[in-house]
Protein backbone atom coordinates (compact mmCIF):
# COMPACT_ATOMS: atom_id res chain seq x y z
CA UNK A 1 0.00 0.00 0.00
CA UNK A 2 1.51 2.92 -1.19
CA UNK A 3 1.41 6.19 0.68
CA UNK A 4 -1.38 8.02 -1.34
CA UNK A 5 -3.57 5.16 -1.03
CA UNK A 6 -2.99 5.80 2.85
CA UNK A 7 -3.69 9.15 2.62
CA UNK A 8 -7.06 8.28 0.50
CA UNK A 9 -7.96 6.04 3.80
CA UNK A 10 -6.77 8.77 6.40
CA UNK A 11 -8.74 10.94 4.71
CA UNK A 12 -11.83 8.74 4.47
CA UNK A 13 -11.85 7.80 7.67
CA UNK A 14 -11.97 11.83 8.70
CA UNK A 15 -15.29 12.05 7.06
CA UNK A 16 -16.74 8.98 7.82
CA UNK A 17 -15.96 10.22 11.75
CA UNK A 18 -17.19 13.81 11.07
CA UNK A 19 -20.32 12.65 9.44
CA UNK A 20 -21.40 10.44 11.87
CA UNK A 21 -20.36 13.26 14.71
CA UNK A 22 -22.86 15.45 12.50
CA UNK A 23 -25.33 12.83 12.28
CA UNK A 24 -25.33 12.49 16.18
CA UNK A 25 -26.09 16.77 16.33
CA UNK A 26 -28.28 17.01 14.66
CA UNK A 27 -29.99 13.68 15.34
CA UNK A 28 -30.28 15.32 19.02
CA UNK A 29 -31.68 18.53 17.53
CA UNK A 30 -34.43 15.60 15.09
CA UNK A 31 -35.11 14.37 18.31
CA UNK A 32 -35.48 17.22 19.97
CA UNK A 33 -37.93 18.95 18.00
CA UNK A 34 -39.95 15.37 17.63
CA UNK A 35 -40.67 15.01 20.88
CA UNK A 36 -41.72 18.55 21.39
CA UNK A 37 -44.34 18.30 18.92
CA UNK A 38 -45.10 14.68 20.17
CA UNK A 39 -45.52 16.12 23.72
CA UNK A 40 -47.50 19.13 22.10
CA UNK A 41 -44.57 21.63 22.59
CA UNK A 42 -42.85 23.33 19.92
CA UNK A 43 -39.13 22.36 21.12
CA UNK A 44 -35.76 24.42 20.73
CA UNK A 45 -36.39 26.89 17.84
CA UNK A 46 -34.36 29.76 18.83
CA UNK A 47 -30.78 29.03 17.23
CA UNK A 48 -30.54 30.16 13.71
CA UNK A 49 -32.88 29.65 10.81
CA UNK A 50 -33.09 29.87 7.14
CA UNK A 51 -34.79 33.31 6.15
CA UNK A 52 -37.12 32.61 3.64
CA UNK A 53 -38.14 35.57 1.51
CA UNK A 54 -41.73 37.08 3.20
CA UNK A 55 -40.08 37.17 6.38
CA UNK A 56 -40.83 33.76 7.08
CA UNK A 57 -37.86 31.85 8.68
CA UNK A 58 -37.27 28.22 8.08
CA UNK A 59 -35.92 25.08 10.33
CA UNK A 60 -36.11 27.67 13.29
CA UNK A 61 -33.10 25.63 15.98
CA UNK A 62 -30.81 24.47 13.04
CA UNK A 63 -27.88 25.96 15.00
CA UNK A 64 -29.23 24.60 18.21
CA UNK A 65 -26.59 21.61 18.38
CA UNK A 66 -23.42 24.17 16.98
CA UNK A 67 -25.05 26.14 20.87
CA UNK A 68 -25.25 23.40 22.56
CA UNK A 69 -21.21 21.82 21.80
CA UNK A 70 -20.24 25.58 22.73
CA UNK A 71 -22.03 25.38 25.97
CA UNK A 72 -20.68 22.31 26.78
CA UNK A 73 -16.99 23.14 25.82
CA UNK A 74 -17.18 25.58 27.98
CA UNK A 75 -18.50 24.43 30.60
CA UNK A 76 -16.04 23.66 33.90
CA UNK A 77 -14.50 20.36 34.18
CA UNK A 78 -14.55 18.59 37.35
CA UNK A 79 -13.14 15.52 38.86
CA UNK A 80 -14.04 13.94 41.60
CA UNK A 81 -11.49 13.86 44.52
CA UNK A 82 -11.71 10.09 44.96
CA UNK A 83 -12.73 8.99 41.55
CA UNK A 84 -9.95 6.79 40.11
CA UNK A 85 -8.09 9.56 37.64
CA UNK A 86 -6.94 7.99 34.85
CA UNK A 87 -9.63 5.05 34.25
CA UNK A 88 -12.15 8.21 34.87
CA UNK A 89 -10.81 10.05 32.31
CA UNK A 90 -10.38 7.43 30.11
CA UNK A 91 -14.03 5.73 30.12
CA UNK A 92 -15.82 8.52 28.05
CA UNK A 93 -13.09 7.51 24.96
CA UNK A 94 -14.20 3.82 25.90
CA UNK A 95 -17.63 4.49 25.00
CA UNK A 96 -17.46 6.79 22.43
CA UNK A 97 -14.51 4.95 20.09
CA UNK A 98 -16.53 1.34 19.46
CA UNK A 99 -19.69 3.66 18.65
CA UNK A 100 -17.70 5.17 15.68
CA UNK A 101 -15.88 2.02 14.67
CA UNK A 102 -19.31 0.42 14.24
CA UNK A 103 -19.54 2.49 10.90
CA UNK A 104 -16.88 1.24 9.26
CA UNK A 105 -18.52 -2.84 8.07
CA UNK A 106 -22.17 -0.87 7.31
CA UNK A 107 -21.98 -0.40 3.52
CA UNK A 108 -23.58 3.28 3.76
CA UNK A 109 -24.87 2.93 -0.41
CA UNK A 110 -23.25 1.23 -3.41
CA UNK A 111 -20.26 3.45 -4.86
CA UNK A 112 -18.05 1.72 -7.23
CA UNK A 113 -14.73 2.81 -7.27
CA UNK A 114 -13.91 1.27 -10.34
CA UNK A 115 -11.35 -1.27 -8.97
CA UNK A 116 -14.30 -3.82 -7.58
CA UNK A 117 -14.22 -1.92 -4.34
CA UNK A 118 -16.96 0.45 -3.12
CA UNK A 119 -16.25 4.02 -1.19
CA UNK A 120 -19.26 3.79 1.07
CA UNK A 121 -18.07 0.35 2.75
CA UNK A 122 -14.95 1.11 4.37
CA UNK A 123 -13.91 -2.76 5.63
CA UNK A 124 -15.61 -5.16 3.63
CA UNK A 125 -14.92 -8.04 6.27
CA UNK A 126 -15.81 -11.48 5.66
CA UNK A 127 -17.25 -11.86 9.21
CA UNK A 128 -18.81 -8.41 9.23
CA UNK A 129 -21.70 -9.22 11.21
CA UNK A 130 -19.53 -10.80 14.09
CA UNK A 131 -17.80 -7.25 13.95
CA UNK A 132 -20.88 -5.21 14.37
CA UNK A 133 -22.02 -7.89 17.21
CA UNK A 134 -18.76 -7.40 18.95
CA UNK A 135 -18.04 -3.78 18.44
CA UNK A 136 -21.57 -2.93 19.13
CA UNK A 137 -21.26 -5.09 22.96
CA UNK A 138 -17.66 -3.53 23.45
CA UNK A 139 -19.32 -0.43 24.11
CA UNK A 140 -21.07 -1.25 27.65
CA UNK A 141 -17.50 -1.31 28.93
CA UNK A 142 -17.24 2.45 28.90
CA UNK A 143 -20.25 2.40 30.73
CA UNK A 144 -19.04 -0.01 33.31
CA UNK A 145 -15.86 1.19 33.65
CA UNK A 146 -17.52 5.01 34.21
CA UNK A 147 -19.65 3.64 36.81
CA UNK A 148 -16.77 2.04 38.70
CA UNK A 149 -14.33 5.07 38.54
CA UNK A 150 -16.73 7.48 39.14
CA UNK A 151 -16.52 5.77 43.04
CA UNK A 152 -19.96 7.21 43.48
CA UNK A 153 -23.34 3.98 44.45
CA UNK A 154 -25.46 5.97 41.66
CA UNK A 155 -23.07 5.60 39.08
CA UNK A 156 -21.96 2.21 39.72
CA UNK A 157 -25.68 1.12 40.11
CA UNK A 158 -26.15 2.50 36.65
CA UNK A 159 -22.93 0.44 35.60
CA UNK A 160 -23.61 -2.80 36.58
CA UNK A 161 -27.36 -2.17 35.30
CA UNK A 162 -25.59 -1.46 31.93
CA UNK A 163 -24.17 -4.73 31.68
CA UNK A 164 -26.40 -6.85 32.83
CA UNK A 165 -28.83 -5.52 30.71
CA UNK A 166 -26.15 -5.85 27.55
CA UNK A 167 -25.58 -9.40 28.74
CA UNK A 168 -28.99 -10.28 28.42
CA UNK A 169 -29.93 -8.26 25.26
CA UNK A 170 -26.94 -9.31 23.78
CA UNK A 171 -27.87 -13.11 23.25
CA UNK A 172 -31.34 -12.39 21.11
CA UNK A 173 -29.86 -9.33 19.01
CA UNK A 174 -27.03 -11.97 17.65
CA UNK A 175 -29.96 -15.18 17.81
CA UNK A 176 -32.20 -12.33 15.34
CA UNK A 177 -29.22 -11.53 13.29
CA UNK A 178 -28.69 -15.52 12.94
CA UNK A 179 -31.89 -15.92 10.88
CA UNK A 180 -30.51 -13.10 8.38
CA UNK A 181 -27.32 -14.95 7.76
CA UNK A 182 -29.12 -18.13 7.14
CA UNK A 183 -31.81 -16.39 5.13
CA UNK A 184 -28.81 -15.02 3.12
CA UNK A 185 -25.99 -17.68 3.81
CA UNK A 186 -23.15 -14.97 4.28
CA UNK A 187 -22.03 -12.93 7.14
CA UNK A 188 -20.77 -10.18 4.98
CA UNK A 189 -22.51 -7.14 5.41
CA UNK A 190 -22.54 -6.59 1.55
CA UNK A 191 -24.18 -9.89 0.58
CA UNK A 192 -26.76 -9.49 2.85
CA UNK A 193 -27.38 -6.23 1.05
CA UNK A 194 -27.34 -8.23 -2.19
CA UNK A 195 -29.24 -10.87 -0.99
CA UNK A 196 -31.82 -8.32 -0.76
CA UNK A 197 -32.32 -6.91 -4.11
CA UNK A 198 -35.86 -9.11 -5.06
CA UNK A 199 -37.02 -8.84 -1.70
CA UNK A 200 -36.05 -7.18 1.26
CA UNK A 201 -35.35 -9.20 4.46
CA UNK A 202 -38.12 -7.97 6.57
CA UNK A 203 -40.70 -10.29 4.85
CA UNK A 204 -39.34 -13.27 5.64
CA UNK A 205 -37.27 -12.53 8.73
CA UNK A 206 -40.49 -10.32 10.34
CA UNK A 207 -39.91 -11.86 13.57
CA UNK A 208 -36.49 -11.32 13.20
CA UNK A 209 -36.81 -7.78 12.95
CA UNK A 210 -39.15 -7.45 15.64
CA UNK A 211 -36.68 -9.20 18.14
CA UNK A 212 -33.92 -7.29 16.30
CA UNK A 213 -35.94 -3.87 17.01
CA UNK A 214 -36.46 -4.65 21.14
CA UNK A 215 -32.88 -6.13 21.52
CA UNK A 216 -31.25 -3.24 20.04
CA UNK A 217 -33.24 -0.41 21.52
CA UNK A 218 -32.15 -2.37 24.72
CA UNK A 219 -28.72 -2.73 23.73
CA UNK A 220 -28.43 1.32 23.19
CA UNK A 221 -29.85 1.25 26.59
CA UNK A 222 -32.95 3.87 25.08
CA UNK A 223 -36.19 4.88 26.52
CA UNK A 224 -38.16 2.14 27.51
CA UNK A 225 -35.27 0.48 28.53
CA UNK A 226 -33.09 3.05 30.20
CA UNK A 227 -32.91 1.88 33.55
CA UNK A 228 -28.86 2.57 33.15
CA UNK A 229 -30.09 6.67 33.23
CA UNK A 230 -32.94 6.29 35.47
CA UNK A 231 -33.16 9.59 37.33
CA UNK A 232 -35.78 9.10 39.45
CA UNK A 233 -33.54 6.19 41.07
CA UNK A 234 -30.19 6.81 39.98
CA UNK A 235 -29.63 10.41 39.56
CA UNK A 236 -28.15 10.08 36.58
CA UNK A 237 -26.82 6.95 36.55
CA UNK A 238 -23.26 6.30 34.92
CA UNK A 239 -22.74 9.95 34.26
CA UNK A 240 -23.86 11.73 37.57
CA UNK A 241 -20.47 12.43 37.88
CA UNK A 242 -19.49 13.19 34.37
CA UNK A 243 -19.81 16.66 33.48
CA UNK A 244 -18.65 19.19 30.56
CA UNK A 245 -17.33 17.45 27.56
CA UNK A 246 -16.72 14.10 29.12
CA UNK A 247 -20.46 13.91 29.92
CA UNK A 248 -20.42 14.70 25.66
CA UNK A 249 -18.69 12.38 24.95
CA UNK A 250 -20.98 9.81 26.80
CA UNK A 251 -24.23 11.19 25.25
CA UNK A 252 -23.03 11.40 21.61
CA UNK A 253 -21.77 7.64 22.37
CA UNK A 254 -25.15 6.74 23.14
CA UNK A 255 -26.66 8.49 20.16
CA UNK A 256 -24.45 7.05 17.62
CA UNK A 257 -25.16 3.58 18.65
CA UNK A 258 -28.89 4.42 18.14
CA UNK A 259 -28.11 5.59 14.88
CA UNK A 260 -26.11 3.25 14.15
CA UNK A 261 -28.25 0.12 15.80
CA UNK A 262 -30.89 1.37 13.14
CA UNK A 263 -28.48 1.42 10.25
CA UNK A 264 -28.03 -1.94 10.96
CA UNK A 265 -31.49 -2.52 10.75
CA UNK A 266 -31.44 -1.20 7.96
CA UNK A 267 -28.61 -3.22 6.46
CA UNK A 268 -30.01 -6.43 7.59
CA UNK A 269 -33.86 -6.28 7.26
CA UNK A 270 -34.55 -3.06 5.01
CA UNK A 271 -32.10 -3.93 1.77
CA UNK A 272 -29.74 -1.28 3.32
CA UNK A 273 -28.91 0.89 0.04
CA UNK A 274 -31.80 -0.92 -2.19
CA UNK A 275 -34.14 1.05 -3.77
CA UNK A 276 -36.18 -0.27 -6.64
CA UNK A 277 -35.60 2.20 -9.75
CA UNK A 278 -31.54 3.02 -8.74
CA UNK A 279 -30.01 0.19 -11.09
CA UNK A 280 -32.27 1.89 -13.60
CA UNK A 281 -31.21 5.45 -13.30
CA UNK A 282 -27.69 4.85 -12.78
CA UNK A 283 -27.62 3.04 -15.80
CA UNK A 284 -29.27 5.68 -18.04
CA UNK A 285 -26.62 8.01 -17.02
CA UNK A 286 -23.53 5.77 -16.99
CA UNK A 287 -25.16 5.55 -20.81
CA UNK A 288 -25.78 9.25 -21.46
CA UNK A 289 -22.87 10.97 -19.52
CA UNK A 290 -19.95 8.05 -18.91
CA UNK A 291 -19.16 5.58 -16.11
CA UNK A 292 -17.81 7.92 -13.66
CA UNK A 293 -21.18 10.38 -13.12
CA UNK A 294 -23.36 6.76 -13.17
CA UNK A 295 -21.29 5.22 -10.73
CA UNK A 296 -21.64 8.67 -8.78
CA UNK A 297 -25.76 8.38 -9.52
CA UNK A 298 -25.78 5.34 -8.17
CA UNK A 299 -23.98 6.16 -4.74
CA UNK A 300 -25.27 8.87 -3.81
CA UNK A 301 -28.68 7.42 -4.84
CA UNK A 302 -28.21 4.34 -2.75
CA UNK A 303 -26.87 6.72 -0.09
CA UNK A 304 -30.01 8.83 0.16
CA UNK A 305 -32.17 5.61 0.31
CA UNK A 306 -30.08 4.33 3.46
CA UNK A 307 -30.43 7.76 4.87
CA UNK A 308 -34.08 7.77 4.12
CA UNK A 309 -34.26 4.72 5.55
CA UNK A 310 -32.40 5.09 8.79
CA UNK A 311 -34.56 8.32 9.34
CA UNK A 312 -37.31 6.51 9.22
CA UNK A 313 -36.32 3.60 11.80
CA UNK A 314 -34.87 6.79 14.22
CA UNK A 315 -38.61 8.56 14.15
CA UNK A 316 -39.98 5.10 15.47
CA UNK A 317 -37.17 5.22 18.02
CA UNK A 318 -38.10 8.50 18.77
CA UNK A 319 -41.96 8.00 18.78
CA UNK A 320 -41.53 5.00 20.89
CA UNK A 321 -39.67 6.85 23.12
CA UNK A 322 -41.95 9.46 23.31
CA UNK A 323 -45.13 6.67 23.61
CA UNK A 324 -43.82 4.04 26.30
CA UNK A 325 -42.96 4.18 29.77
CA UNK A 326 -40.09 2.53 31.45
CA UNK A 327 -40.05 -0.64 31.67
CA UNK A 328 -39.25 -2.30 35.57
CA UNK A 329 -35.81 -4.14 36.29
CA UNK A 330 -37.66 -7.68 36.88
CA UNK A 331 -39.78 -7.08 34.06
CA UNK A 332 -36.31 -6.35 31.59
CA UNK A 333 -34.89 -9.26 32.46
CA UNK A 334 -37.76 -11.22 32.04
CA UNK A 335 -38.39 -9.87 28.55
CA UNK A 336 -35.19 -10.58 27.52
CA UNK A 337 -34.40 -13.97 28.86
CA UNK A 338 -38.14 -15.50 28.83
CA UNK A 339 -39.47 -13.84 26.08
CA UNK A 340 -36.94 -12.62 23.28
CA UNK A 341 -34.50 -15.52 23.57
CA UNK A 342 -37.17 -18.60 23.04
CA UNK A 343 -38.73 -16.34 20.22
CA UNK A 344 -35.46 -15.70 18.67
CA UNK A 345 -34.52 -19.27 19.28
CA UNK A 346 -38.26 -20.44 17.48
CA UNK A 347 -36.92 -17.78 14.61
CA UNK A 348 -33.53 -19.74 13.62
CA UNK A 349 -35.90 -23.05 13.93
CA UNK A 350 -38.68 -21.54 11.17
CA UNK A 351 -35.71 -20.26 8.90
CA UNK A 352 -33.93 -23.37 9.33
CA UNK A 353 -36.28 -25.24 8.02
CA UNK A 354 -37.77 -23.19 5.62
CA UNK A 355 -34.44 -23.15 4.22
CA UNK A 356 -34.13 -26.72 3.98
CA UNK A 357 -37.79 -27.79 2.55
CA UNK A 358 -37.93 -25.15 0.34
CA UNK A 359 -35.52 -24.19 -2.61
CA UNK A 360 -33.53 -21.10 -2.03
CA UNK A 361 -35.39 -17.83 -3.61
CA UNK A 362 -38.55 -18.75 -3.87
CA UNK A 363 -41.21 -16.09 -2.73
CA UNK A 364 -44.51 -17.72 -1.49
CA UNK A 365 -42.52 -20.04 1.25
CA UNK A 366 -41.22 -16.49 1.73
CA UNK A 367 -44.09 -14.79 2.56
CA UNK A 368 -45.49 -17.88 4.31
CA UNK A 369 -42.52 -17.33 6.61
CA UNK A 370 -43.33 -13.53 7.47
CA UNK A 371 -46.53 -14.35 8.00
CA UNK A 372 -45.74 -17.57 10.89
CA UNK A 373 -43.57 -14.92 12.40
CA UNK A 374 -46.57 -12.38 12.50
CA UNK A 375 -48.74 -14.99 14.00
CA UNK A 376 -46.08 -15.70 16.26
CA UNK A 377 -45.53 -12.53 17.92
CA UNK A 378 -49.58 -12.00 18.24
CA UNK A 379 -49.77 -14.95 20.15
CA UNK A 380 -46.72 -14.35 22.22
CA UNK A 381 -48.33 -10.99 22.99
CA UNK A 382 -51.39 -12.03 23.94
CA UNK A 383 -49.75 -15.23 25.88
CA UNK A 384 -46.88 -13.38 27.67
CA UNK A 385 -49.07 -10.25 28.45
CA UNK A 386 -48.81 -9.98 32.64
CA UNK A 387 -51.84 -11.56 34.41
CA UNK A 388 -54.09 -8.89 36.33
CA UNK A 389 -54.36 -10.42 39.22
CA UNK A 390 -57.80 -9.10 41.13
CA UNK A 391 -56.47 -7.40 44.19
CA UNK A 392 -58.62 -6.62 47.15
CA UNK A 393 -59.21 -7.22 50.45
CA UNK A 394 -60.70 -10.49 52.18
CA UNK A 395 -62.93 -9.53 54.82
CA UNK A 396 -62.32 -12.21 57.94
CA UNK A 397 -64.47 -12.17 60.49
CA UNK A 398 -62.28 -11.65 63.60
CA UNK A 399 -62.73 -13.72 67.22
CA UNK A 400 -64.27 -11.07 69.58
CA UNK A 401 -62.17 -9.74 72.11
CA UNK A 402 -63.08 -11.36 75.47
CA UNK B 1 -50.79 -6.01 25.09
CA UNK B 2 -50.09 -5.50 21.54
CA UNK B 3 -53.32 -3.23 21.56
CA UNK B 4 -52.32 -1.49 24.27
CA UNK B 5 -49.18 -0.58 21.95
CA UNK B 6 -50.97 0.27 19.14
CA UNK B 7 -53.28 2.08 21.16
CA UNK B 8 -50.45 4.12 22.80
CA UNK B 9 -48.88 5.10 19.53
CA UNK B 10 -51.47 5.97 17.93
CA UNK B 11 -52.59 8.52 20.73
CA UNK B 12 -49.10 10.43 20.59
CA UNK B 13 -49.32 10.15 16.53
CA UNK B 14 -52.02 12.04 16.72
CA UNK B 15 -50.58 14.56 18.85
CA UNK B 16 -47.76 14.98 16.06
CA UNK B 17 -50.41 16.90 13.87
CA UNK B 18 -51.85 18.84 16.82
CA UNK B 19 -50.99 22.40 17.37
CA UNK B 20 -48.51 22.99 20.10
CA UNK B 21 -49.87 25.11 23.15
CA UNK B 22 -46.32 26.82 23.40
CA UNK B 23 -46.92 30.36 23.76
CA UNK B 24 -43.65 31.80 21.99
CA UNK B 25 -43.18 34.60 24.30
CA UNK B 26 -41.17 37.35 22.78
CA UNK B 27 -43.40 37.49 20.11
CA UNK B 28 -46.46 36.31 21.29
CA UNK B 29 -47.48 37.72 24.82
CA UNK B 30 -50.47 36.64 26.27
CA UNK B 31 -52.96 39.30 27.51
CA UNK B 32 -53.07 39.29 31.09
CA UNK B 33 -56.26 40.05 33.12
CA UNK B 34 -58.15 43.35 33.97
CA UNK B 35 -56.99 43.56 37.87
CA UNK B 36 -53.19 42.44 36.89
CA UNK B 37 -50.94 44.35 38.56
CA UNK B 38 -48.09 45.35 37.03
CA UNK B 39 -45.88 48.58 36.59
CA UNK B 40 -46.77 51.49 37.83
CA UNK B 41 -48.37 54.42 36.07
CA UNK B 42 -48.53 58.12 37.55
CA UNK B 43 -52.11 59.31 35.82
CA UNK B 44 -53.75 63.04 34.81
CA UNK B 45 -56.96 64.36 34.38
CA UNK B 46 -59.04 65.38 31.77
CA UNK B 47 -57.13 68.71 31.72
CA UNK B 48 -53.42 67.43 31.61
CA UNK B 49 -53.03 68.59 35.29
CA UNK B 50 -51.38 65.60 37.39
CA UNK B 51 -53.43 64.00 39.49
CA UNK B 52 -50.79 63.09 42.20
CA UNK B 53 -51.07 65.71 45.20
CA UNK B 54 -48.00 64.97 46.50
CA UNK B 55 -49.02 63.52 49.42
CA UNK B 56 -47.34 60.51 50.28
CA UNK B 57 -50.06 58.77 51.68
CA UNK B 58 -48.71 55.88 49.16
CA UNK B 59 -45.16 55.73 50.75
CA UNK B 60 -47.12 55.35 54.26
CA UNK B 61 -48.90 52.99 52.93
CA UNK B 62 -45.86 50.93 50.84
CA UNK B 63 -45.49 47.43 52.62
CA UNK B 64 -41.73 47.37 51.14
CA UNK B 65 -40.66 51.23 51.44
CA UNK B 66 -40.45 51.11 47.72
CA UNK B 67 -41.64 54.45 47.12
CA UNK B 68 -40.27 57.94 47.54
CA UNK B 69 -42.03 61.42 47.47
CA UNK B 70 -40.88 64.44 47.89
CA UNK B 71 -43.58 67.04 47.05
CA UNK B 72 -43.35 71.28 46.76
CA UNK B 73 -45.63 74.41 46.41
CA UNK B 74 -47.39 74.67 43.44
CA UNK B 75 -47.11 77.86 41.26
CA UNK B 76 -50.38 79.33 41.31
CA UNK B 77 -49.99 81.00 38.16
CA UNK B 78 -48.75 77.34 36.37
CA UNK B 79 -49.97 74.58 38.75
CA UNK B 80 -49.11 71.07 38.23
CA UNK B 81 -51.74 69.51 39.95
CA UNK B 82 -55.31 70.90 41.40
CA UNK B 83 -54.50 71.51 45.01
CA UNK B 84 -51.79 73.26 46.77
CA UNK B 85 -48.78 70.97 46.24
CA UNK B 86 -47.82 68.07 44.14
CA UNK B 87 -44.75 66.02 43.76
CA UNK B 88 -41.70 67.07 42.86
CA UNK B 89 -40.14 63.83 42.84
CA UNK B 90 -41.40 60.48 42.64
CA UNK B 91 -39.36 57.38 42.94
CA UNK B 92 -40.61 53.73 42.58
CA UNK B 93 -37.63 51.02 43.13
CA UNK B 94 -39.07 48.74 41.42
CA UNK B 95 -36.51 46.15 42.99
CA UNK B 96 -38.13 46.46 46.47
CA UNK B 97 -41.97 46.72 44.73
CA UNK B 98 -43.88 43.49 45.86
CA UNK B 99 -46.60 44.68 43.84
CA UNK B 100 -49.04 44.60 46.43
CA UNK B 101 -51.14 47.27 45.25
CA UNK B 102 -51.44 49.33 48.44
CA UNK B 103 -50.31 52.32 47.02
CA UNK B 104 -53.01 52.32 44.28
CA UNK B 105 -55.73 51.58 47.44
CA UNK B 106 -54.12 54.48 49.43
CA UNK B 107 -54.17 57.36 46.94
CA UNK B 108 -56.98 59.69 47.36
CA UNK B 109 -56.80 61.25 43.42
CA UNK B 110 -56.41 57.78 42.08
CA UNK B 111 -53.20 59.19 40.72
CA UNK B 112 -51.37 55.39 41.19
CA UNK B 113 -52.28 53.00 39.15
CA UNK B 114 -50.84 49.21 38.80
CA UNK B 115 -51.45 48.79 34.96
CA UNK B 116 -50.23 45.72 32.80
CA UNK B 117 -46.84 46.16 32.01
CA UNK B 118 -44.17 42.94 33.15
CA UNK B 119 -41.36 42.84 31.47
CA UNK B 120 -39.13 44.90 34.33
CA UNK B 121 -35.78 43.70 33.76
CA UNK B 122 -32.63 45.77 34.45
CA UNK B 123 -28.57 45.49 34.31
CA UNK B 124 -28.09 47.36 37.36
CA UNK B 125 -29.88 48.68 40.53
CA UNK B 126 -29.15 51.81 39.70
CA UNK B 127 -32.01 51.96 36.49
CA UNK B 128 -34.44 49.59 38.89
CA UNK B 129 -35.53 52.87 40.17
CA UNK B 130 -38.00 54.45 37.56
CA UNK B 131 -38.36 58.24 38.91
CA UNK B 132 -41.27 60.64 37.43
CA UNK B 133 -40.91 61.52 33.88
CA UNK B 134 -40.54 57.39 33.48
CA UNK B 135 -43.99 57.20 35.84
CA UNK B 136 -45.79 60.07 34.38
CA UNK B 137 -48.77 59.43 31.10
CA UNK B 138 -48.54 61.43 28.27
CA UNK B 139 -50.09 65.39 28.92
CA UNK B 140 -52.93 64.06 26.46
CA UNK B 141 -53.60 60.77 28.18
CA UNK B 142 -55.60 62.32 30.81
CA UNK B 143 -58.84 61.14 31.75
CA UNK B 144 -61.71 62.17 34.62
CA UNK B 145 -63.09 65.62 36.05
CA UNK B 146 -61.18 67.18 38.69
CA UNK B 147 -63.24 66.48 41.86
CA UNK B 148 -65.21 69.60 43.64
CA UNK B 149 -62.55 69.29 46.88
CA UNK B 150 -59.41 70.08 44.73
CA UNK B 151 -61.04 72.73 42.67
CA UNK B 152 -62.60 74.32 46.44
CA UNK B 153 -58.99 74.39 47.53
CA UNK B 154 -57.93 76.07 44.23
CA UNK B 155 -59.89 78.97 44.92
CA UNK B 156 -59.14 79.63 48.50
CA UNK B 157 -55.14 78.67 48.57
CA UNK B 158 -53.86 78.69 51.87
CA UNK B 159 -50.69 79.69 53.46
CA UNK B 160 -47.89 77.27 53.93
CA UNK B 161 -47.58 77.98 57.56
CA UNK B 162 -51.65 76.53 57.45
CA UNK B 163 -50.15 72.92 56.32
CA UNK B 164 -47.53 72.87 58.51
CA UNK B 165 -49.69 72.90 61.56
Amino acid sequence: MDWIAILILLVRCLVLALAATTLFAYFTLFERRLLARFQNRVGPNRAGYIPLPGGKKLFGGILQPAADAVKLFFKEDVIPTLADRWVYLMAPGFAVVPALIIWVAIPLGNWPDGSGGNWLHYAPIDVGILYLLAVTSIGVYGIAVAGWASNNKYSMLGGIRASAQVISYELALGLSILGVVMQSGTLRTEGIVNAQIGMWNIVPQFMGFIIFLIASTAEVVRSPFDLVEAEQELVGGYNTEYGSMKFALFFMSEYIKLIAMNAIAVTLFLGGGNLPGIEQASAAITAGYGITAGNAAMGLMSLGAFLIKTTLLSFLSVWIRATVPRVRYDQLMNLGWVILLPLALLNVIITAVFGVVFPVGAVVPQIAMGVIGLIVIVLTTVLAAPKRTKRGVTLVRSQARN
Amino acid sequence: MLGALIKGLSTTFKYLFKKPVTVEYPEVKRPVRERFRGRHELKRFENGMERCIGCSLCAAACPSDAILVIPAENNPAAPNSPGERYAARYEINMLRCIFCGYCEDACPTNAIVLEHQYELSFYDRKSSIYDKSMLLVAVDKGHGEIPPVLQQLNRRPSPPAQIDL
